[in-house]
Formats: structure tokens, sequence, C-alpha cells
């Protein structure tokens, strides 16, 4: 895989991941793993098995017991606090299980967050591309409510317009849809897919719900810390 | 607007109440500082104007006459008394108007007048009183001491015979304007004058003993024709005169010197009272900062959760830094506008309330613009100080533990 098309958008070589000093969890005990740029992918596993902790090192938010992990072309263990935070800038977008919009914002200040914090300054052009993005996830009326005014999937799509506001090539979903009815967790999903299929956008989704899993090209299974299967969706739904 | 500012204000708004209550306690300690300061420097400048208001910045005059050894001692000669004092008398400085000329172009020294001072009596009737003659050039003298404002009757005139007496001393005399009295000096000299005005200084030494006559005159009293016993300067900034007063003795090798040293012990009096309210300054300034510092502590704690997650999403550890240094030199400032608009109130409240008899404030307040700028900034200074360990933690929280369990 030496050629750029077919080299990996994110690599995961032998991750290890303890937590505790004196009693040790291990949380991940070596994982390797790798996406392709556009690749749909769900993470499943039982409760335990290392989603999240396999998602906050690839989300750069912790780092790695040891093994390596690649963003595009960077080794990202390698990096300090100031570089890792230019790689999540650059390359990552997040949609948490519990949304974590900021309450002191609104809607569309909490979906500009992620460019602005970074720059430092909101251009007019990135409050137009908030504001797309908004009337694309059908907040359109609902742009400057406080985030508490909002009802849990409306907060939901507000966090993945937020993901995506950067257009960043590797979105990191952990339980989108964790704590939404159907019929919310469906229109969040339709919505990941359809920026999946528009703008090209990888996504890789924790979820524990089976429906969720089909509905993806790929599913990577974890069990106790380790990659216990990885296969194709053939028919995705 | 930048993110920080925008962050940081919106957290300061959101906030209402913690926001209210720390604004609250930053004016109430720099309405403290603004008070004392302005309470302290007022009460200061009138004791120095009071003070300087009888007496010149620096006297020059002819150095006392050292004692001279009548016998020297020698191996065989012990000697139980080496030093007789020796006893003053009056005399003039050499050249004078040369000297005078001559300190007129030291830096700092505004004016210079030429007088001849002795010790004498005053008679009239029964009466017969002490009193200090001085003789002076009444034009420059007035740029010494303002005896024409000073005047309660009569009219500034010390020529042909006229001239001024303090007014204690007119009224222990029994004199008003147009009586005469008749002087005697310590030179034996007799003269009899008249009354051509009366003025009062405000210090009850002067009030009841100068009697100001003609330089000439006052040669002429003390048989020092064409003399003067002392050159007296005034400086522009008054706490120069101790400068100005070594930089003078060094040019003319006389003796001068300055109110300061005149009014030593006043002056210690004035630095302990700014040494206290420098401490009491000094504390409050930490009660502020230990208060802005717990809020904003308060306020990390808080929203752990919210940085994590500002963090997580690509804010800038330094960003985060910014937004809670902000909110420490905004509470600083606000609190400081407040708290000088409060604490000039309260001085003015104060000084209307104790009044003298004569409607004069007792406590006169000093309030200028440098003040109110130097509170300010050192509000914002304290402000920033204070918010450094709260933003140095917030800018060091870990998104990744914040992010966890919602
Ligand atoms: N900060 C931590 N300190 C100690 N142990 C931790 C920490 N975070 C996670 N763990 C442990 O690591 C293991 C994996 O946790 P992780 O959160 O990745 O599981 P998960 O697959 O996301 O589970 P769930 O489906 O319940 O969210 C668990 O045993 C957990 O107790
Ligand atoms: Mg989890």
């Amino acid at each position: 895989m030496a050629d750029a098309a077919g080299r990996p958008l994110l690599r995961v070589e032998a991750a290890v991941k303890e937590y505790g000093e004196r009693v040790k969890t291990v949380a991940l005990a070596g994982v390797t793993v790798s996406l392709r740029a556009g690749e749909f992918a769900a993470l499943v596993g039982p409760s335990g098995s290392g989603k999240s902790t396999l998602l906050n090192l690839v989300g750069l938010l912790d780092r790695p017991t040891s093994g390596r992990i690649w963003l595009g072309d960077t080794e990202t263990t390698a990096l300090d606090e100031s570089g890792l935070t230019a790689v999540r800038a650059r390359m990552l977008g997040f949609v948490f299980q519990f949304h974590h919009l900021l309450p002191a914002f609104t809607a569309l200040e909490n979906v500009m967050l992620p460019e602005w914090g970074d720059t430092g300054f909101a251009s007019q052009a990135l409050r137009r591309r908030a504001a797309e993005l908004l009337r694309a996830v059908g907040l359109a009326d609902r742009m400057s409510y406080r985030t508490t005014d909002l009802s849990g999937g409306q907060q939901q799509r507000v966090a993945v317009a937020r993901a995506l506001v950067r257009r960043p090539p590797l979105v990191l979903a952990d339980e989108p849809t964790g704590n939404l009815d159907t019929e919310s967790s469906v229109e969040v999903l339709e919505l990941m897919r359809r920026f999946n299929r528009e703008l090209g956008t990888t996504f890789l989704v924790v979820t524990h719900d089976p429906r969720i899993a089909n509905a993806c090209d790929r599913v990577v299974e974890l069990v106790d810390g380790r990659v216990q299967s990885d296969h194709q969706n053939d028919a995705p739904r | 607007m930048p993110f920080a500012w925008f962050v940081a204000l919106r957290y300061l708004r959101d906030a209402k109440g913690q926001t209210a209550l720390i604004l609250a306690a930053v004016s109430v300690g720099v309405s403290v500082i603004v008070f004392l300061s302005a309470l302290i420097t007022g009460l200061q400048a009138s004791l120095i104007e009071k003070t300087l208001g009888s007496q010149p910045h620096v006297t020059v005059r002819v150095p006392r006459e050292a004692p001279r050894a009548l016998v020297e001692p020698s191996a065989e000669t012990a000697i139980a008394r080496n030093v007789q004092a020796t006893s003053q008398r009056l005399r003039s400085i050499d050249q004078w108007p040369l000297v005078m000329a001559d300190l007129e172009r030291v830096a700092g020294v505004t004016a210079v007048a030429p007088l001849v001072t002795g010790a004498g009596f005053a008679l009239r009737a029964d009466a017969k009183l002490p009193i200090a003659v001085r003789g002076i050039d009444a034009e420059r003298f007035l740029s010494i001491l303002d005896v024409r404002r000073s005047l309660v009757a009569g009219r500034y005139d010390v020529a042909g015979g006229n001239v001024l007496v303090a007014s204690t001393l007119a009224t222990d005399l029994g004199v008003a304007t147009g009586d005469k009295i008749r002087i005697t000096t310590t030179e034996g000299v007799d003269d009899t004058v008249t009354v051509a005005g009366v003025f009062t200084l405000g210090n009850e030494a002067v009030d009841s003993t100068w009697v100001l006559t003609s330089l000439r005159h006052a040669q002429s009293l003390y048989a020092l024709p064409g003399g003067a016993t002392s050159l007296e300067l005034k400086v522009a900034d008054v706490f120069e005169a101790e400068r100005v007063a070594e930089e003078a003795h060094d040019r003319s090798g006389l003796d001068a010197q300055s109110w300061m040293k005149r009014n030593a012990e006043l002056l210690a009096g004035l630095s302990a009272q700014s040494g206290s309210k420098a401490v009491i300054q000094f504390f409050v300034v930490v009660a502020v900062a230990l208060g802005i510092a717990s809020v904003l502590i308060v306020s990390v704690v808080q929203k752990s959760r919210e940085i994590g997650i500002l963090r997580a999403v690509g804010t800038a550890p330094r960003r985060v830094l910014a937004v809670f240094l902000i909110q420490g030199g905004v509470l600083g400032l606000l609190g400081s506008i407040v708290g000088s608009a409060f604490g000039a109130l309260l001085s003015k409240l104060f000084e209307s309330m104790a009044r003298d008899p004569n409607g004069a404030p007792k406590f006169p307040i000093e309030l200028d613009l440098s003040l109110f700028a130097a509170t300010a900034a050192l509000a914002t200074g304290v402000g920033l100080l204070a918010a450094v360990i709260p933003a140095r933690r917030a800018a060091r929280l870990d998104p990744a533990r914040a992010i966890r369990n919602g």
C-alpha cells in the first residue's frame, strides 16, 4: 500500500492502554486496525471492552501506553500537546455520546466552536458555513437557541453539525444515538451517512445498537481490549 | 470579537450572581484604596502647605563661628576643657548680592530674597514685648511668602518708617494700622515706626513676634549698613528643597537649611503615615486578589467539563488560559471603575461632613485623574495576576477526563 490512494487515513498499530498506577486495568491489549478514506465503520463490543478508550486514543484526547497511531502521514504519539491540538483541529471531528455541547453558547456558536476556538476569530465565512450546516440538519429555526433549550435529538444534530464544520477527513462518534429514541437515532444516522456520501467524510461510530451497526459499511468488534472480528457489511441496512 | 474575549465575557455574564458579588468585593476594596489615598494625600498636602505658609523653603545664612582652641594640647600640657563656645553675633553675608545672583542660578530655585533679621523689643504704653525684626526687600519677599495675601488690615508697605506687624503681636500691643510703636534692637538702636498693616500667617510663633520692615531700615537697626544676614529661597518642588540647600551650601560655603531639615519631625510623621497607608492598601489588594482568584478557581472547577470540550474540539490551551486571564482582568477593571466612583463619593461626603467652624474642610481631599488611572491599572493588574493560577489550571485540564462519564 505505497500509493497515496491506498494509504489508510487512520492506522492504529498494537495500541495498548493501561489505566491505574498500582492496580492496572488493561483497557486495550494491543489493537491494530486501520480505516481508509471514505469508510463508514461501526465499532461494537460489550460494555467495558475498550471502545471509548480506543476512540479517545484515535481522537488524540489520550495517549496510548504503547503502540502507534497514524493520522494521515502524521505519527501522533511523538507529538507534544500543541502538536496534538493542531492535528485534532485539522483532521478530526467529534460527536460524543452525551453530545457535549456548551450550555453557555447558542446552537450556532456551538457549531462555530471548533474553528473559532482554534483560529481565535469568527469569520463571516465560518458563520455562513455553520448556518448552512444547521439548515442541513434541519435546525434552521433554532440557530440562536441556547443548547439547553433544545431536545436531545436536536442537540445531537447540533453536535453532528459541529463535528463537520471544519470539513474534517475523519469524524469520531461515540454512541451518537445512545440516548435518543428510535426515530431520532435514524435521523442522526441518516445525517452522518449523507455527509459520508456527499463530502466523502470518514466515520468511526461506536454503537451498541445492532441496527446502526448493520447500516455501516464495516463492523469492527472489540472484546476485552482486542479486536474480535472485523468484517465488511455486504449489504448495509 | 476574539474568541477568548467572547467566551470570557459570556461566562461572566452567565454567572451573574458570582460576578456581581466579586465585583462588589473588588469595588469595596478599590474604594477603600481611593478614599485612603485621597484623604492622606490631601491631609499631607494641606499640612505641608500650612507649614510652608510661614517659612521659606531654604534659608541661607552665615555659618556659626566655630570655637577656636586657645591652647593646643601637647605632650606636656593636658587640657581639661579645650573649647569654649563662642558667642554668636549678627554678621552680614559677604558680597551678598553676588551670592544671591549665584543662588538664583541653582536648578529648581524660583526666587531669592535678601533679609536682615534680628531680635528686639516692641514698646507701647505699658507693653514691652520681644519681637523678631525682619528687614525685607518688599518686592522680592513677596515671592518667598505672600504676605500681601495674608494681610488682615492695612496695606503692604514697609517703606519710609512703615512696618507690618503680625496679628497676635498687634493685639498684644494693642495697635492697629496708623498707630506708632517704639522698637529697640539688640544692637541698642531705638526707633519709632508706623504700623501700615497687620498680617497673619497661621503660625503662632510667627504671628506673635514678627515685625516686617524694609531691608534698609533693618540694616540701620542692626548697624549692618548694606548688609544682609540671610537669603531666603523658594523652590519649584518643595521636596527638592533639601537638594537645593545642599547645592546652595556647596556653591556659597554658607549655611543652608531647608524646610525639610527644620521640620524633620513633621516629615517623619508624614512618612509614617504614608507607610501605614501603604500597608493597609497592600492588605486590601491581597484580599481583592484572593477574592478574584477564589471565584475563578470555583469557576474553573464548575466548568471543567466545558473546558474539556473546548479543548477536545480544537481550542488551544493558551486560548483557554486567555479566557480566564481576561475574566480576572475585566473583574479588576470593572471593580476599579465602580470602586473609584464610590471612593470618590465617599471622600467628598467625608470632606463635606468634617468641616472647621469657618466652613473650610478639616480634611481636604485630593482626588485627581492620576489616582484613578493608577488604581485602575493596579486593579486590572491584580485581577490578571489573581487569574494566573486558575487560568493555568484550566489550560492544563485533561480533555479526555472531562469528556468521560458525560
Ligand atoms: N480513566 C479510567 N481509569 C481506569 N480505568 C478506566 C478508565 N477509563 C476506562 N477504564 C476501564 O477501561 C475499560 C474500557 O473502558 P471503556 O470506557 O473503553 O469501555 P467501553 O467499551 O467504552 O464501554 P461502554 O460500552 O460501557 O461505554 C473498562 O474496564 C474501564 O473500567
Ligand atoms: Mg464507552
